[in-house]
């Protein structure tokens, strides 16, 4: 008998926007068994070869086989072939169950009405046999975010999708959800009565690395490298992804002795909804040092960095800012003369915080340094200096390698790492005194990361203090001098982080889930 | 970019077409000719001088209340009361320019009576502005109510200051009139145009230079590009909310000139006729920017004088059935005109392209 052929193949595959071709000449296939990542910075192409393996895009060039025979792909055949997309961003319908959404399309019936019993049966069968507990009587609503992607698998599961193809599964996950989560997903695919493959997109190479058979590079929508898994580092999948040598962001020890207290974070208590968000919480952030915030998320992080920005009344507590005069109490300032101070915020959600999608990457510069680029003795009438908002703009973008590197065009056609280069440009080109980066790189891709990370490091140095709050260890261990661990609203504990020795994942993760300090 | 260009141009286009099979089907229902239909339509609006002073006199009062609501909009509010706003600035511009004494010199007189007006304005606009800042309420329920209350105002003031038996208050003082344009090009002698068309020129250039050149503008963009955004920024939100308003309720004021200060010189119970809710559309079709506010303006004049114009022949309610079909098709045909493109191979990519502008991290 002979191999069973791949699952789905693109042969010489093209597709091309405008001039721009999104995938130029991509051959892949994924067989049964196997479980192949799919790899490339912001604007490889990684989306598109999807979504024309799925037939959600027409195809410019090349071929797309379903079990070795070729087909014009279209979403119903794909289904038909047994291709099952999960996109990035849930397509749920937040109101009806688990039970609901996963047969929603296939329900079965009797006496043409919905067999509500047993379709909960069958979900509650089904997620049992792939580990993928769940209540099927549950509305999604009331789900996490990590409970509502088992369901999305669910969905293809029960109709009977033998390719699984997953874009970004881990992007909003804890770090704790997103193992459980690649383990299921290990199994799945190692079942050999299912016959399943796995094609999955990430920017996470430890992912690549836990879970892959075979790591598949697209860089500028062509395949450089497929490699298998185990004969490949971290290091050569990202030198393949960007294209070049990426230098290792080093965290340089802070110099001896104290410095000032930039800011200083005082019993704040913070509500929300009328549930206690932030429950005493106390911390001081040194001129030159980079304090870590650790915490799975939904732990306060969110209310904290909008409670020192001014986005959130403050029950009670007080939150300082270093000035020229010593420490300066702001906890009732409004956000611009927070801004004014010397507090910079990179916010987590930089579409709905950090940017104005419409506007041009120079207007979007402009944004809350107004003062610094209008000139007029009427406050109300100050004219905008184009020119030098112009200058400034191209300055920042070469800086931050910012692509494409155009000042008048919209933020909305940059992707997703650039625009959180622009952000992050903006903030710190003030030359603030604090800075609040609230997930910084999240679902970004390596090169951009590296940028962000040595920017970030590069203000702590020339004496800036840094606020991170991430929930990747890795990048707390690389860049915070010193970690805190947020867990219910408090801080658990305090752990120093010198480059030389840092913490211990392990330690991290035990207080993260509320062990004891 | 090409594109871009077709899908603006084409659903005037196909708007202009809907309108005008509309109505030559009911001009040939009612027994009469469609092309004497457009003679009269032609001659009485740009085909002759008059014709065009008229219709800049009846797009004058839009491009004001067009700008008092395309402002707000720009700020992310929705701005339903322009009707009352021109209603009270036309107030105040009767009653100070009656009260000022008869010898005041116009460079006196006008900036005075324009300053009431745009008070009074802006006055309305600041109170809804404020309503959603500290109470929360939507500003399209209390700008709409707002039209009721001064409706109602009017009504009950009216009975002080009128004129003994009339719907009119005294006429301004000679200094505050507002020349015609006649005056300086004879040929459109008769129309009503006047000076308060070149104030309208004048504040839609304002508005535009403010939105694109001003600190003031960009906050107000940003907030009605992205609230969360802008408030992060630094925006103070609520304040921002009552000075837009309040700028549009201004201008929208402002649009009281033209009746009182340049056609009857007094306020007449009536005068605006609805224009401030013709406001809205105008606004709407000029996509909130001044320039395309003003040529809005203008299409709505040309089709509110062509009204008039054809009332020989046709009962003037058909005129009104041709505003509602150019708004229809104008509104359904963006889309429609989009989706056709879209199936044409060449177009396809555009919308492709917007796809692969999603494709996030």
């Amino acid at each position: 008998m002979s191999a069973p052929p791949p699952l789905c193949e693109a042969v010489d595959l093209s597709v091309r926007y405008g001039s721009l071709w999104a995938n130029r000449g991509v051959s892949l296939a994924v067989r049964p068994g196997e479980v192949v990542a799919l790899v490339g910075e912001n604007g490889a192409g990684k989306s598109t070869l999807l979504h024309a393996l799925y037939g959600l895009v027409p195809l410019d060039g090349g071929q797309v086989r379903y079990h070795g025979q070729p087909v014009v792909p279209s979403p119903q055949r794909a289904i038909a072939a047994g291709l099952g997309l999960v996109h990035q961003h849930f397509m749920l319908v937040p109101p009806l169950t688990v039970a609901e959404n996963v047969i929603l399309g296939q329900e079965p019936r009797k006496h043409g009405l919905l067999d509500r019993r047993r379709a909960e049966e069958e979900v509650r069968a089904l997620a049992v046999r792939h580990g993928l507990a769940i209540d099927p009587r549950r509305p999604v609503a009331d789900l996490s975010v990590g409970e509502a992607q088992r369901v999305e698998i669910l969905k293809v599961l029960y109709r009977g999708a033998r390719l699984l193809i997953l874009d970004e599964p881990t992007a909003v996950l804890t770090p704790a959800e997103a193992e459980g989560m690649l383990r299921v997903l290990r199994q799945l695919v190692s079942d050999p009565a299912g016959g399943r493959g796995l094609l999955l997109v990430t920017h996470k190479l430890d992912e690549v690395m836990a879970v892959a058979d075979r790591v598949v590079v697209l860089r500028q929508g062509e395949l450089v490298a497929s490699l298998p898994a185990q004969a490949c580092s971290p290091a050569e999948i990202a030198r393949a992804m960007v294209g070049r040598e990426l230098q290792p962001v080093r965290r340089h020890p802070r110099p001896a002795g104290p410095a000032e207290v930039a800011l200083a974070v005082h019993e704040l208590v913070v509500e929300r909804d009328g549930v206690r968000r932030l429950d005493g919480v106390t911390l001081q952030v040194r001129a030159g040092e980079v304090l870590g915030i650790a915490g799975v998320e939904g732990n306060g992080q969110t209310e904290l960095c909008a409670a020192v920005m001014g986005l959130l009344p403050v029950r009670s507590g007080s939150v300082q800012l270093a000035s020229a005069a010593g420490l300066r109490d702001i906890t009732h300032l409004p956000v611009r003369a927070r801004r004014e101070a010397g507090l910079a915020w990179v916010p987590e959600d930089r579409h709905r915080h950090g940017l104005v999608l419409d506007f041009s990457l120079a207007d979007n510069l402009l944004l809350g340094h107004e003062g610094a680029f209008c000139t007029g003795w009427l406050p109300w009438l100050q004219v905008i200096d184009r020119r030098r908002l112009l200058r400034h703009g191209r300055q920042l973008l070469d800086e931050y390698d910012i692509q494409p590197p155009e000042v008048q065009a919209p933020a909305r056609a940059l992707s997703g790492g650039n625009q959180q280069k622009l952000v992050v440009a903006r903030e710190l080109s003030a030359q603030p005194r604090v800075i609040l980066a609230a997930q910084p790189t999240r679902g970004v891709d390596v090169g951009a990361i590296q940028t962000i990370h040595a920017q970030l490091l590069g203000a702590r140095d020339r004496g800036a203090a840094v606020l991170l709050v991430s929930a990747e260890l890795d990048e707390l261990q690389k860049l915070a001098d010193r970690i805190a661990v947020l867990y219910r609203g408090r801080i658990r504990a305090v752990l120093d982080n010198p480059p030389s020795c840092p913490v211990q994942r392990a330690r991290l993760g035990e207080l993260m889930a509320g062990g004891m300090a | 970019m090409r594109t871009t260009l077709v899908l603006r141009a084409l659903p005037p286009l196909w708007a202009a077409l809907c309108a005008l099979a509309a109505a030559s089907a009911l001009t040939l229902l009612h027994g009469e000719s469609p092309r004497e239909l457009y003679r009269l339509l032609w001659a009485g609006t740009w085909g002759s001088a008059y014709g065009i002073g008229q219709v800049l006199f009846k797009a004058t009062p839009l491009l004001f209340c067009g700008l008092g609501v395309a402002m707000a909009l720009r700020a992310g509010l929705f701005n339903i009361g322009a009707e009352g706003q021109i209603t009270v600035g036309a107030f105040a511009a009767a009653l100070s320019g009656a009260a000022l004494p008869a010898a005041t010199p116009a460079w006196l007189a006008l900036p005075t009576v324009l300053l009431c007006a745009f008070g009074a304005g802006a006055a309305l606009g600041a109170v809804a502005g404020l309503f959603r800042w500290l109470a929360g309420a939507h500003e399209v329920i209390v700008t709409m109510m707002l039209n009721f209350v001064v409706r109602a105002a009017m009504v009950g003031l009216g009975g002080h200051v009128f004129l003994r038996e009339s719907v009119h208050t005294a006429p301004v003082v000679a200094g505050a009139e507002l020349p015609r344009l006649s005056r300086y090009l004879p040929a459109l002698h008769g129309s009503a145009a006047n000076a308060s068309l070149l104030l309208g020129l004048l504040v839609c250039a304002g508005c535009a230079l403010l939105l694109s050149r001003t600190r003031a503008g960009f906050v107000l963009r940003t907030l009605g590009s992205n609230e969360e955004a802008a408030r992060a920024a630094g925006v103070h939100v609520g304040r921002t909310w009552t000075w837009a308003l309040a700028l549009a309720g201004g201008v929208a004021g402002l649009g009281g000139t033209n009746f009182v200060l340049g056609y009857k010189h007094y306020y007449e119970d009536g005068f605006s006729g609805g224009v401030g809710y013709m406001g809205i559309a105008v606004a709407v079709l000029g996509h909130n920017r001044p320039l395309g506010v003003l040529l809005a303006a203008l299409l709505f004049g040309t089709l509110s004088q062509g009204g008039l114009a054809v009332h020989a022949l046709v009962p003037r309610e058909l005129i009104d059935v041709l505003t509602a079909v150019v708004l229809l098709t104008l509104a359904a045909s963006q889309p429609a005109v989009q989706r056709l493109l879209q199936a044409q191979p060449g177009a396809r990519r555009e919308k492709e392209q917007d796809e692969k502008d999603k494709e996030g991290p």
